[in-house]
């Protein structure tokens, strides 16, 4: 944003400049709307120890653009159409497998999915010469260009994976924590783990129309590892998790308006240096903990 | 994406840029095939995923700074294959963790993007990003196409070399480790090789398509066979057939990106292993698996 007032010290009067700009006020309220949903369905997914399928999932949107692009209908459907149908697949792909994550046959699958699909996208654009900024803007996001209707979108979008999550929220943690004993109390594991990924498509198709296809990841694993890092209470890191993700997505569209790089890059690099935050607090807090134990020890001794 | 992919379809076969596409694809596919392999059965796809994003950061910064990006490629590929067997346990990291990082360093690399991009010797040249994500096989020059063999080359010869002793730490890492292997630097060094394979791959479809090539013709091989040497071999001859078919379809058809036929390929392959078997063959594998 080369035309930006300067920055100044009294935030108050720095967002009311911003958010006098119809498309800055809308990024805002996006950018809260995603970081929300991808930060909630993102703590499920570390969780899971599903990151690989979740990245899968966030790529596809790239291509689900490309091909709306080519075809000429709404993006929003595209993205939402691709991502569904794409977590329909690693569903299947896993179900022949039996459902063990983590399986050397599953993850060969998920990559050639991926890598299939992102190509399919790069061939989408090729054939569709008309895109003057190319791959970029779908790749690494755009978030000048927000529509009050997107957002209103979002919004709708965002409800249903948040109610939908809501309901099976605490047999899918109970699935996720402790899979056979979960199983053998009657809950529908496998059925949980298919919802669950048709959730992560809607979910990261919603944060890619923001972000762009590349970088929903960090927005759904960033500030679920580290919340999980901090507290092993699941009430208390879904919490962190949701503030974290708010947090940086707003500090990355703060900065990204008053310094003309990508906002991925911004909230990517607050994101991470509060990750490595995260670890240092706890590494320093298991080191107190040893120190605090080593004279029990060789009292005991 | 370079000019001549566009046209010269019927003569594509005779000109130097689909020779120098072809020589050098074929020892970047027996690469990655044979390095796939081994991802694939070590469950560290995952890896190479983070790897590919690592490829097109370093290509990025290499072209801000103004050095070759091939340079980046293969230094912030191997140094990130390293730092990722270091931080794990005996050379495996936490999947979430791994994430942790290649989310940042992707966020990085839309960084030098735009510094590149917006910088004097980037103007106008807004098309390195995606030359770089899809890769621009026909773009390779003769020396280019020297270097990339020479690679190729170097780390088929390693992987053969270590392919026993890697194999039985990978299979049962434990005994390995009692009987003397070193599980931890083999581990180590073949993630070295990986970042290699990475940096070379990202050359010839990209670094969002080189998982394909890494792990479409492994998964296909380790469907096909239980024995491990058969399963290497099979994994290095399906990627350098499905790259000939790519770059075959490129060539056919002018609208097709040759990064895109060779995924396609690939996925063809392993999608073909999905098919139901033959009763005959069935019964005998699963005789032998008894």
């Amino acid at each position: 944003m080369g035309s930006a007032p300067p920055f100044s010290w009294n935030l108050l009067y720095d967002f009311q400049v911003m958010w006098s700009y119809p498309f800055m006020l809308n990024a805002f309220r996006a950018g809260a709307i995603v970081a929300v949903v991808a930060g909630v369905v993102g703590w499920y997914v570390v969780l899971r120890r599903q990151t690989f399928a979740a990245h899968t999932l966030s790529v596809v949107a790239f291509p689900g653009a490309a091909f709306a692009t080519l075809a000429g209908f709404a993006l929003s459907l595209g993205y939402f159409g691709f991502c569904i149908a794409a977590a329909l697949v690693l569903a299947m792909l896993r179900r022949n497998r039996g459902g063990q994550p983590g399986d050397s046959e599953e993850s060969a699958a998920t990559g050639t999915v991926q890598a299939f699909l992102l190509a399919c996208g790069y061939l989408f654009m090729a054939l569709y010469k008309g895109l003057l900024e190319g791959p970029q803007a779908l790749l690494f996001g755009n978030f000048t260009g927000i529509t009050t209707g997107q957002v209103t979108t979002l919004a709708v979008a965002g409800v249903v994976v948040l109610g939908v999550l809501a309901v099976i929220g605490r047999p899918l943690l109970f699935a996720s924590v402790d899979p056979q004993v979960a199983a053998a109390r009657g809950v529908p594991v496998r059925a949980l783990s298919v919802a669950f990924l048709v959730l992560l498509g809607a979910a990261t198709a919603e944060a890619a129309q923001i972000t762009g296809a590349l970088l929903v990841f960090a927005l759904m694993v960033l500030p679920a590892a580290t919340a999980q890092v901090l507290t092993a209470r699941p009430g208390l890191s879904l919490l962190l998790t949701v503030v974290i993700g708010f947090g940086v997505t707003w500090l990355g569209l703060f900065a990204g308006w008053y310094w003309n790089y990508p906002l991925g890059f911004f909230v990517t690099t607050f994101a991470f240096a509060l990750f490595l935050l995260a670890h240092g607090v706890r590494a320093l807090a298991a080191a107190a903990e040893r120190r605090r134990a080593v004279p029990t020890l060789a009292g005991a001794a | 994406m370079t000019a001549p992919t566009m046209s010269l379809a019927v003569s594509a076969w005779t000109q130097p840029f689909f020779q120098h596409a072809l020589l050098a694809g074929t020892f970047i596919a027996l690469a990655a095939g044979l390095v796939g392999f081994f991802l694939v059965l070590r469950a560290q796809v995952f890896t190479g995923d983070a790897l590919s994003h690592v490829a097109f950061t370093g290509a990025m910064a290499a072209l801000a700074a103004g050095y070759d990006l091939r340079l980046g490629l293969f230094v912030a590929c191997v140094l990130v294959g390293l730092l990722l067997g270091g931080i794990g346990r005996r050379g495996k990291a936490d999947d979430v963790v791994i994430g942790s990082a290649f989310a940042w360093i992707l966020g990085l690399g839309s960084f030098f993007l735009t510094l590149y991009t917006t910088s004097a010797s980037g103007m106008g040249n807004g098309g390195a990003g995606t030359s770089v994500l899809f890769g621009s096989i026909f773009g390779l020059d003769g020396g280019q196409t020297t270097v990339a063999v020479v690679i190729a080359l170097v780390v088929t010869a390693l992987v053969l070399l270590i392919a026993r002793p890697l194999l039985f730490a990978t299979l049962d890492e434990n005994v390995a480790a009692a009987r003397g292997v070193p599980v931890k630097a083999l581990g180590l060094g073949f993630l070295a090789l990986v970042g290699l394979t990475a940096g070379e791959a990202t050359q010839a479809v990209g670094s969002l398509l080189l998982l394909g090539l890494l792990a479409a013709p492994a998964g296909a091989a380790l469907r096909m066979t239980q024995r491990p040497f058969v399963g290497l071999a099979l994994a290095g001859g399906l990627a350098v057939a499905e790259m000939w078919a790519g770059l075959a379809a490129a060539a056919w058809i002018p609208q097709c990106p040759p990064s895109f036929g060779i995924m396609a390929a690939a996925t063809l392959v392993y999608a073909a292993t999905y098919l139901p078997r033959p009763a005959g063959r069935r019964a005998r594998t699963a005789e032998a698996a008894v």
